[in-house]
């Protein structure tokens, strides 16, 4: 355990090293340097270098650089708001972000798995084809034409939430864009959860369970539940990957004033250093999300947890 | 049913709807099991023996279907005077009085049949708890126990341990250990040895045997090792697609078997002293029970097949007080058949070997 | 029992031998297929795989034919005709797809029809038909939907090579060869597996300029990485089975071991897997396009389509609908494909 712990932190940390040095490759080959835009003369321009530390060798200033990025300055804006602080514009919205990102994911783990369950419970009945169509359609289909349809009937057509999101009304105009956020974590867990189940409802150790007389949710939660989770775990990476993406389009659909937003605002007006920023903070969000997710399945899976050295892999 | 018998089954039949049609899984399977006696039920795969201990634990899979019959069940303990059909009971009655309580089961695979994720000693404490409610203390105590009795040594600290942690045969005690946790009156093994290693599989047999002496229950193996059954039984009955085609006393069978098929059976027993250079077989595959079986079933592969075995199916002949045979053979119009001389003879140095122990 | 026998009346030959040269001696080996055609025939017994399939190719022909329709080309812009509903013609005569639009207006609904005005004037349109509607630009959107098509097929293309190319050869190479070599492929794979998807796309996209080129040297970069972690997973579990062993024995290189050995055996996993990695690699597109990163105008695919549309889809809402449709026929079926596939290949959860 404490190998993979020591491994699993390794790579994390590489991981991050080796997205910093992109960033920072990126920013240092980026056409013209921060002043160029001002009227300022040869020397004012060396003052300036020398102020921000511009004529350092290039070691130092990854050093800095690295320095600055984790400690959250960012730099400042140069497009979107010009001269702004980076983290300024974050602090309200990252945020709004994290907490709709946030609300999509427990709803709809919670829908995932309940839908999951009663799939594998009821396996070739009805129900089961009716999580079967859920789930495929919440994989096949883009968040954003569930966002397009729920603005369309729910807000447009019956008015029944608002259309976009409005920062003093945070939880009534977040149902639309969270509901269009969760399916696809909707459908990616029920879908996996129903595989998961279906194969620990089949395994020898359930029947030695039953025959013990165990049943009702004792048997379902401690002997099936628990052993099906273990895996479902591995799911949640690309439903990560997901919900950011996602986030995106949501957050345009709906006007939300989060980071996703911000990032696309960012790249169609070309504010690079909001961009790095940003590609920065998504990075680290995922790489903190992955790692403490692996170190969740090591702690939850015993045969993780007490192999004694575990090789390669 | 008598005084002694623990569990009488009835005219039992099964069938389970699959993609290919309707499979006639049992086909009315009568037995009885007397207290603290042993029975082997023997046959090759698919002839049913796991189905039929499945339908007495009712854990059949949800495709299965009882056609008939009745699984006759008297206890000993106070709580449960009457015979109980267990089959009458729904899913629910039958974990809360029957499963782990009074029937346990032994599974196959050790390597599959614990949890992987719960502890040993939580395995075991958990039927404890789930039917008598008893104290976390108590139940860690008589956990130890049964682990002991079962012959794992540091007991306390296995309890800790995860299932991968132990070997097959260490696995097995487990699995024993959690059977025996709620005192249960009849014990199923569902070839409990057949996954194990040759030097385990005699270990654990000799640990059941022990057992069930000293807690006096009854014993029901479902074994296709007819060495198994030598060893364990007292009585033995013999499947074949979904019936039983001989039953009696294990020395009954062993010696004076009356079924082709048990013929069949006994021959294909490899042992030391058969001087062929040819294991026999049985010719041919059990039938496809999806297709509705006229007559005997085994008569297609049967080389004393009678032409009445394509149009009727035999019933059960009385051979002695305990011994049954379901063949035609046995009708007073059947040409006087013997069982062929190479099993003859095998039988032969059987019984002598037998007599030479006894002396 | 034997009460029974006793109701039973016996014929004559009743008790006589069948004789040895009747009953079947032989063991009934039950018929077995090739293993392709076993497959085929679970895949073509499973609806919702042969509904995708159909599906894939309806639009696969219309991507090649439908720009040729009519006489519209996808850039084409008649300025007078923008904002028309869709209008075919046959079915003007029942009722729908007429051109008539409902517009809410300060003072309620009212009927617009860009084609034939209300109080009888000339409009020039009456002979105008938009199967799809035109856009706010007066284009037609039926042409330019089959031509965004064109570019979701060629995205489902690239990310079939890429499995193929890059992600296969990766992950045999890695699970063969093992030790250092392995060692160092998956800490790079693991890296970049750990950098969010996003995050390469966004730079890339600043680096190079939006278009298709950058959308597939984006999926280039990281689209391999599953299918090379089955392939190397899959490598390592069959190299030490005795066929492989019996071959190199036999003499055989390394690349014959791996192409002729390896592959063969895990061809059901990696058509799997390549058929789920197209409606991923799709949605990307799709997905960049939304943001605007797409391909740029007047070139047009589903996923831009539905990012113009989107900014007027409170008012004309038929001009998302034909590109919203078709994308999410196309993402349903792929996936069913994918799934079908997946069960033919693995049969293992179908009765249980």
């Amino acid at each position: 355990m404490k190998k993979y712990l020591l491994k699993r932190i390794g790579v994390s940390i590489v991981t991050l090293l080796a997205i910093l040095l992109i960033l920072f490759c990126m920013l240092e080959f980026m056409p013209g340097s921060p002043f160029n835009d001002e009227k300022l003369t040869a020397d004012q321009v060396a003052v300036l270098n020398a102020k921000y530390g511009l004529d350092k060798p290039t070691i130092v200033r990854f050093g800095n650089y690295i320095k600055n990025m984790l400690t959250g300055d960012f730099g400042v804006s140069y497009t979107i708001s010009k001269n702004t602080p980076i983290s300024t514009l974050l602090q309200s919205r990252l945020p709004i972000s994290i907490r709709i990102g946030g609300q999509a994911v427990l709803l709809g783990t919670l829908i995932g798995l309940i839908l999951g369950i009663i799939a594998a419970l009821k396996h070739n009945t009805i129900w089961d084809t009716l999580t079967t169509i859920i789930s495929v359609l919440g994989v096949s289909l883009p968040s954003y034409v569930f966002a397009l349809l729920l603005s369309y009937s729910l807000g447009f057509k019956l008015k029944w939430f608002p259309l976009l999101y409005a920062v003093d009304s945070p939880l009534n105009s977040s149902v639309l864009p969270t509901v269009a956020l969760c399916m696809f974590t909707v459908a990616t867990i029920a879908r996996f959860t129903r595989t998961e189940m279906l194969e620990v409802l089949g395994s020898d150790y359930m029947l030695l369970a039953e025959s013990k007389g165990i049943s009702g949710p004792q048997l379902i939660i401690k002997h099936a539940l628990r052993n099906a989770l273990i895996p479902i775990i591995t799911v949640l990476a690309p439903l990560i990957v997901g919900l950011m993406t996602g986030s995106l389009v949501i957050e345009k659909i709906f006007s939300i004033p989060g980071i996703g937003s911000l990032l696309v605002t960012a790249i169609q007006s070309n504010d690079y250093n909001v961009i790095i920023a940003l590609s920065f903070i998504y990075s680290a969000m995922y790489i903190g999300i992955i790692l403490v997710v692996d170190i969740l399945y090591g702690v939850i899976d015993p045969r993780i947890r007490l192999a004694k050295g575990d090789g390669n892999e | 049913m008598e005084k002694n018998t623990i569990l009488s089954i009835q005219d039992l039949s099964i069938s389970f709807t699959t993609g290919a049609g309707e499979v006639s899984a049992i086909r009315g399977v009568n037995f009885d099991l007397h207290r603290g006696e042993t029975i082997a039920i023997v046959g090759e795969s698919g002839s049913g023996k796991s189905v039929t201990m499945k339908a007495i634990m009712g854990i059949l899979s949800s495709n299965g279907k009882v056609n008939s019959g009745k699984i006759l069940f008297s206890s000993a303990k106070e709580d449960m005077e009457e015979d109980i059909d267990l089959l009458k009971l729904d899913k629910k009655e039958m974990r809360r009085k029957i499963n782990g309580k009074r029937i346990a089961m032994i599974f196959q695979d050790p390597m599959t049949s614990l949890n992987p994720v719960m502890t040993i000693g939580a395995q075991i404490m958990e039927g404890m708890k789930w039917h008598y409610k008893t104290p976390k203390k108590e139940a860690y105590k008589r956990a130890v126990e049964l682990l002991q009795l079962v012959g794992i040594t540091d007991a306390e600290k296995r309890m800790k341990n995860y299932p991968h942690q132990l070997s097959g045969g260490m696995r097995q005690r487990v699995v024993i250990a959690i059977a025996l946790a709620c005192n249960p009156e009849l014990l199923i093994c569902d070839e409990p040895t057949t996954a194990l290693d040759v030097t385990i599989q005699a270990k654990i047999l000799e640990l059941i045997k022990d057992i069930q002496k000293k807690l006096d229950i009854s014993v029901i193996y479902i074994t296709h090792d007819l060495g198994v059954v030598a060893k364990v039984a007292d009585y033995v009955a013999v499947m074949y697609a979904g019936k039983i085609v001989e039953k009696g006393l294990v020395n009954e069978i062993f010696y004076e078997p009356k079924h082709p098929y048990t013929w069949g059976l006994l021959s294909a027993m490899p042992d030391l002293d058969t001087n062929d250079d040819k294991l026999y077989t049985i010719p041919g595959t059990p039938p496809n029970l999806v297709n509705k079986v006229a007559g005997d079933a085994f008569a297609p592969r049967n080389i004393f097949a009678l032409n009445i075995d394509n149009r009727l199916e035999p019933p059960m002949f009385q051979v002695s007080e305990t011994h049954f045979a379901s063949t035609w053979l046995l009708h007073e119009n059947a040409p006087k058949t013997e069982m062929p001389v190479e099993l003859k003879a095998r039988v032969e140095r059987m019984l002598g070997e037998a007599k030479k122990d006894g002396e | 029992m034997s009460n029974q026998v006793d109701t039973v009346e016996f014929i004559k030959d009743d008790f006589e031998y069948v004789g040895a040269d009747k009953i079947s001696q032989v063991d009934v080996a039950y018929e077995s297929q090739p293993y392709w055609k076993d497959v085929l025939s679970r895949l073509f017994k499973n609806k919702g795989a042969i509904v995708g399939l159909i599906f894939i190719i309806l639009i696969g022909i219309m991507a090649v034919i439908g720009p040729n329709l009519n006489d519209y080309t996808y850039d084409s812009q008649i300025i007078t005709e923008q904002n028309l509903a869709p209008r075919i013609p046959g079915a003007e005569k029942i009722g729908i797809f007429d051109g008539n639009e409902k517009m809410s207006t300060s003072t309620g609904m009212t009927k617009v029809n860009g084609y034939i005005s209300a109080d009888g004037t000339e409009t020039g349109r009456e002979n105008t038909y938009y199967w799809f509607g035109s856009d706010v630009l007066g284009r037609d959107i039926f042409t330019r939907v089959w031509v965004g098509t064109r570019i979701s097929l060629y995205i489902a293309l690239v990310a079939v090579l890429i499995d193929m190319l890059f992600g296969l050869g990766y992950g045999l190479i890695s699970g063969y060869f093992g030790g250092a070599v392995d060692n160092a492929m998956q800490r790079f794979a693991e890296i970049l597996n750990g950098i969010p998807n996003l995050v390469i796309v966004t730079l890339l996209i600043i680096v190079l300029k939006p278009g298709l080129a950058t959308i597939t040297f984006s999926l280039m970069i990281t689209g391999w990485i599953g299918m090379s972690r089955i392939a190397r997973a899959q490598m390592l579990k069959l190299k030490e089975q005795e066929f492989v062993l019996a071959s190199r024995t036999l003499g055989a290189k390394n690349f014959f071991i791996i192409f002729k050995e390896i592959l063969p055996n895990i061809f059901g996993q990696v058509i799997t897997n390549t058929m789920f990695s197209i409606p991923n690699a799709i949605f990307t597109e799709a997905f960049l396009a939304f943001i605007g990163l797409g391909v740029p105008q007047p070139k047009a695919s589903l996923g831009s389509l539905i990012s113009d549309a989107f900014k007027s889809f409170t008012t004309h809402p038929y001009m998302i609908i034909a590109p919203v449709i078709v994308l999410a026929i196309l993402m349903l079926s792929f996936n069913m494909l994918a799934d079908g596939l997946r069960d033919a290949f693995d049969p293992k959860m179908k009765e249980m």
